[in-house]
């Protein structure tokens, strides 16, 4: 199963962008064969609608699961409709690394 | 004759400026409407007391999808260049995300399945009351959630009930809301304050306008001590300063009260008076 982290960098050790639509980095780690990727964010800078711009990004990667520090008002019924969970992380020191960590247990 | 109050930076008295004018207007037995353009928080009625003579709701054609015509071919969503439309083709799934539509069609356009119908939503409303035999006041009040004010604000200028004056309480900043509420003035009144906010925002909007080509003049509200930053970049602009309202706590009493300072305090009347006669005669120059 796909699982999107925002992230504020493209590494492991980068930290969890607090933001969903405006983040820098989707990582895109799939829990099946321990694989990641990395997917510039194109929305960071849009002047509206990035949220559910990026849930259409996401979608279409087939990701099942969302970690990022906060999900808008327009995003949570989309993501709900499409059946993507949402996971909020409200720690700002979080590393990508120990998210994957943690979704692994 | 149109006047638009506008000013960049919120809370310098855009609104303050707009209801004391228009007071003395109608003091003065003139047919004279104030038009309350911050539709996201209106607030002129406050200050005024009168009965309803219209009420009409703004509607924005919005796109419904028929997902039993819809091929999922993605053109529509290829059109729509404010991402209000999302569609995941494999999953035969599409849906309109209404708070970002800006009614514009290009949707309906591109599809040819028929798959689209545009249906109303309703973004917000205008309301104009009688204040007294000669005056009105039109009120653009848009829902909340409602991305953009713009339409809202187009439709209550339009009520225009030629030949009366108009008084145009427009919206803080220089983006759409403000660019419309003052296209159609002849003169613009820039209310502002006299501290860094103020004039940052008051630079922007002077540029904004010169850009438009309006003639415009400037009120500093809350003057205590002298802002020499300030009047030199009027000097330097060559802007005409129209008033310097004082710092002055029977004004913040007045109006804390839902009061008009030109009513209550005889300087503040004649100060608004003067402002009037001043921009009457540029405009007729």
């Amino acid at each position: 199963m796909k699982v999107a982290i925002t992230s504020t960098g493209n590494t492991l050790e980068s930290t969890l962008d607090q933001r969903f639509g405006r983040c820098s980095f989707f990582v895109i780690y799939d829990t099946d064969n321990q694989s990641v990727a990395y997917i510039p964010n194109p929305n960071k800078e849009i002047s509206e609608g990035a949220g559910p711009a990026s849930v259409q990004i996401l979608a279409e990667n087939g990701v099942h699961k969302i970690v990022s520090g906060d999900f808008g008002l327009k995003v949570k019924p989309l993501l709900d409709s499409l059946k993507i969970q949402m996971i909020v992380v409200k720690d700002v020191q979080k590393k990508v690394s120990e998210i994957i960590q943690s979704l692994s247990h | 004759m149109k006047i638009a109050v506008a000013g960049g930076k919120g809370g310098t008295g855009k609104t303050l400026v707009a209801t004391n004018i228009f007071y003395v207007l109608m003091e003065e037995g003139q047919q004279v409407e104030l038009i309350d353009c911050d539709a996201e928080e209106p607030n002129d009625t406050l200050f005024f007391k009168g009965e309803i003579m219209h009420h009409n709701d703004v509607l924005l054609k919005v796109p419904e999808i028929d997902t039993s015509l819809c091929v999922f071919c993605g053109k529509c969503k290829e059109y729509c260049n404010y991402n209000a439309i999302l569609m995941i083709g494999f999953s035969n799934y599409i849906k309109v995300i209404e708070e970002l539509c800006h009614g514009c069609g290009a949707c309906t356009a591109a599809c040819s399945y028929g798959a689209i119908r545009e249906i109303d939503r309703l973004i917000g409303e205008v309301n104009q009351y009688r204040i007294s035999q000669h005056a009105l006041l039109t009120e653009a009040r848009m829902r909340v959630g409602v991305y953009s004010p713009v339409n809202t604000v187009k439709a209550a200028l339009k009520l225009n009930p030629e030949p009366y004056m108009q008084i145009i309480d427009a919206p803080p900043g220089t983006s759409c809301p403000f660019i419309h509420s003052v296209v159609h003035a002849d003169y613009v009144i820039l209310v502002t304050e006299p501290t860094p906010f103020g004039l940052s925002d008051l630079k922007q909007t002077v540029e904004t306008l010169k850009g438009m080509n309006k003639r415009y003049g400037v009120i500093i509200n809350r003057v205590d001590v002298p802002n020499n930053e300030m009047t030199d970049y009027l000097k330097k602009e060559n802007i005409p300063l129209l008033a310097e309202i004082p710092f002055d706590r029977r004004i913040a009493e007045v109006y804390a009260k839902g009061g008009l300072c030109a009513q209550q305090i005889l300087a503040y009347k004649h100060q608004f008076k003067n402002i009037v006669h001043f921009i009457n005669q540029e405009i007729c120059k």
